[in-house]
């Protein structure tokens, strides 16, 4: 019975994440045309139905599917195969410690709506996400290309850089919180919205949601991809679906992220002035839960937005910014912060 | 027990790839491979006893890990634009 | 069982390593052996030190090596053994006779009176070992603070030594 709950809770929580990766794209692309004043995907359709672009995407997956695979002569070939499947498994990996709504009591069993509810909850998450460097890395050195392999060595360096300041924004949410356990995180930040860490941690809030973009290697972040200098960096040799899987990762990574920080900073599942006991007490359960999910997806698709929003609106940094950026400001930020958190706390 | 027999295993595979490769960052990768296995010991002791002081001495060796990872990287990359190469057989002299 | 998996994961890639020709391969073999040794520290009720490792291990130290073996760009080198001759074979047949002596020690302890009373539960979790860390550990673990610092300087040092001498 548990193990059943369980792989019910992996195939529908897999399923929703992947199928939010089609719906990203066309918020991107819909969201890049109005933002830049151009016109979006508008020609894809099926019997005169466009769906406002949207079935851009379906075209997209048949042209994917059915484009010619090459593998590079020289490339170290397992290598070159397993990289896109490092980077993808890696970023669909991390949902796993995300809670979706507040536990739900069924008589003497407790219905956690979380995949594994682990007792070193956030350490999994930086652990996990530090090895996605791994899938780029590889990917750049094993398509035996210059540009791929600048691309790799760029990722590397930005993402061990912004891990160290990442995670000391997340330590003074810790000592904040006082648990490292998500749904506790989630549930302790109560239905107010002034209570939750956005308003009470705003310094960590913000050093956090840069690094995410870094981690994600999204523009501003984008220089291992910096299509004008290296032309697509690590994944330039990649065609067909394994190019594919690059690209899903990207939004994978986008989703998790985004996930992650509705669940830090946004009060996770908490609906707005209507905490989860009050929900429980006067709704179905069911609706109950429906409700709080949905709250959820919502919160996360506007930091997906918001994503979208700052890659079409600023530009690319430079190499020596971006090491700027990461090492002197954002490290004595942090570090600043946990000072300030730990003595407001001991008070 | 089977724990320190496979901590003793992982231990001689680093020290043989010591002695026997001639690539100093495979030999740095070795060096890795014999803090990992006292890490094993480590904490088998810690669950053989049921006291958690094997497991800070692991955390301790992690660190330990890194230090000696960067500092030793550090040195390979000066000897690579020293000479262009990591095999040690070039590193005969210490004095150049 | 699980055990025996986890111990095949771990032995396999670590011979793995030191038998590939390119670095590259080595150390992903590295990186495979030491997720494995995370593997076997959960069955071990260590959960801190096993996502500790592969924060640490597979996250940034290996990441590291990569960097460097992707930088100064070695491909393929001559799996040409060295041969263990002279004084390194003294040196050697040294390490392997400490080892000897060391497994006969653990032996003998793990074989001993500690080893056959019942395995008490434990869990390391971050409260438990943090507040060990820093109550009964706390002068090794600041003491390792200023190694760090050593190591960042020292890092900082060794690198920046040559572009002095060319400017």
């Amino acid at each position: 019975m548990e193990l059943l709950i369980d792989i019910a809770k992996v195939i529908i929580i897999a399923v929703a994440v992947l199928n939010l990766i089609p719906v990203l794209i066309w918020m991107e692309r819909k969201g890049s045309a109005y933002i830049q004043d151009r016109r979006g995907p508008n020609r894809a359709s099926i019997l005169g139905i466009k769906l406002g672009g949207f079935i851009h995407n379906i075209a997209d997956v048949f042209k994917l599917l059915f484009k010619e695979d090459i593998i590079p002569n020289k490339a170290h070939k397992i290598i070159y195969i397993l990289a896109p499947m490092i980077v993808l498994g890696v970023a669909i990996s991390i949902i796993a410690v995300i809670p979706f709504a507040a536990p739900v009591k069924i008589g003497e069993y407790v219905l956690k709506f979380q995949i594994a509810d682990l007792n070193v909850g956030i350490l999994y998450i930086l652990a996990i996400s530090s090895l996605s460097v791994y899938g780029i890395l590889l990917a750049g050195w094993s398509s035996n290309n210059t540009y791929s392999l600048y691309g790799g060595v760029r990722a590397s360096a930005q993402m061990i850089s912004y891990e160290v300041a990442m995670g000391l924004a997340l330590i003074s949410v810790i000592i904040y919180m006082g648990s490292v356990r998500l749904d506790e995180m989630v549930t302790m930040q109560g239905a107010n919205f002034w209570d939750w860490n956005f308003f009470r941690q705003p310094l960590a809030c913000i050093i956090f949601l840069i690094c995410l973009f870094a981690e994600t290697n999204r523009n501003p972040f984008d220089i291992p991809e910096g299509e004008s200098e290296i032309v697509a960096g690590y994944h330039l040799e990649y065609s067909s679906m394994k190019f594919a899987m690059f690209f899903m990762a990207e939004y994978a990574h986008i989703v998790a992220g985004s996930m992650i920080f509705v669940s830090l900073f946004l009060g996770g599942w908490q609906v707005p002035f209507l905490p989860a006991s009050v929900l429980q007490g006067h709704l179905p359960l069911l609706l109950a839960v429906l409700m709080q999910a949905t709250i959820f997806l919502v919160k996360v698709i506007f930091c997906c937005w918001l994503f979208i929003w700052v890659r079409w609106t600023l530009p690319r940094f430079r190499y020596d910014q971006l090491m700027y950026l990461g090492w002197a400001v954002m490290v004595p930020l942090a570090l600043i912060n946990i000072v300030i958190t730990s003595i407001l706390v001991s008070r | 027990m089977n724990y320190l027999i496979l901590a003793i295993v992982i231990f001689c595979i680093g020290v043989l790839g010591l002695l026997v490769r001639r690539n100093l960052i495979v030999m740095l990768m070795s060096v890795e491979l014999m803090l990992s296995a006292t890490n094993i010991t480590f904490v088998y002791f810690s669950k053989v006893w049921g006291v958690l002081d094997g497991q800070v001495a692991v955390l301790l060796n992690f660190v330990m890990a890194a230090c000696e990872a960067a500092v030793g990287l550090a040195i390979i990359v000066q000897l690579f634009k020293l000479k262009g190469t990591v095999d040690i057989g070039n590193w005969r002299e210490l004095k150049k | 069982m699980a055990f025996y998996i986890i111990a095949f994961f771990i032995v396999v890639p670590a011979i793995l390593v030191i038998v590939s020709r390119n670095p590259v391969i080595s150390a992903i073999w590295l990186v495979v052996t030491l997720f494995a040794q995370a593997a076997l520290f959960v069955l071990l009720n260590a959960e801190l030190v096993a996502v500790l490792q592969v924060l640490l291990y597979a996250g940034a130290i290996m990441v590291l090596i990569l960097f460097v073996i992707m930088m100064l760009n070695l491909n393929k080198t001559s799996l040409k053994w060295r041969a263990v001759t002279g004084e390194r074979l003294i040196l050697g047949l040294g390490a392997f006779y400490l080892l000897a002596v060391l497994s006969f020690v653990l032996w003998m302890i793990s074989t001993g009176p500690a080893a056959n009373a019942p395995a008490k539960e434990i869990a390391g979790t971050i409260e438990a070992t943090g507040k060990l860390l820093l109550t009964k550990y706390v002068v090794p673990f600041e003491l390792l603070s200023v190694l760090l610092l050593a190591a960042i300087v020292g890092s900082v040092v060794l690198s920046k030594k040559q572009k002095v001498k060319e400017t």
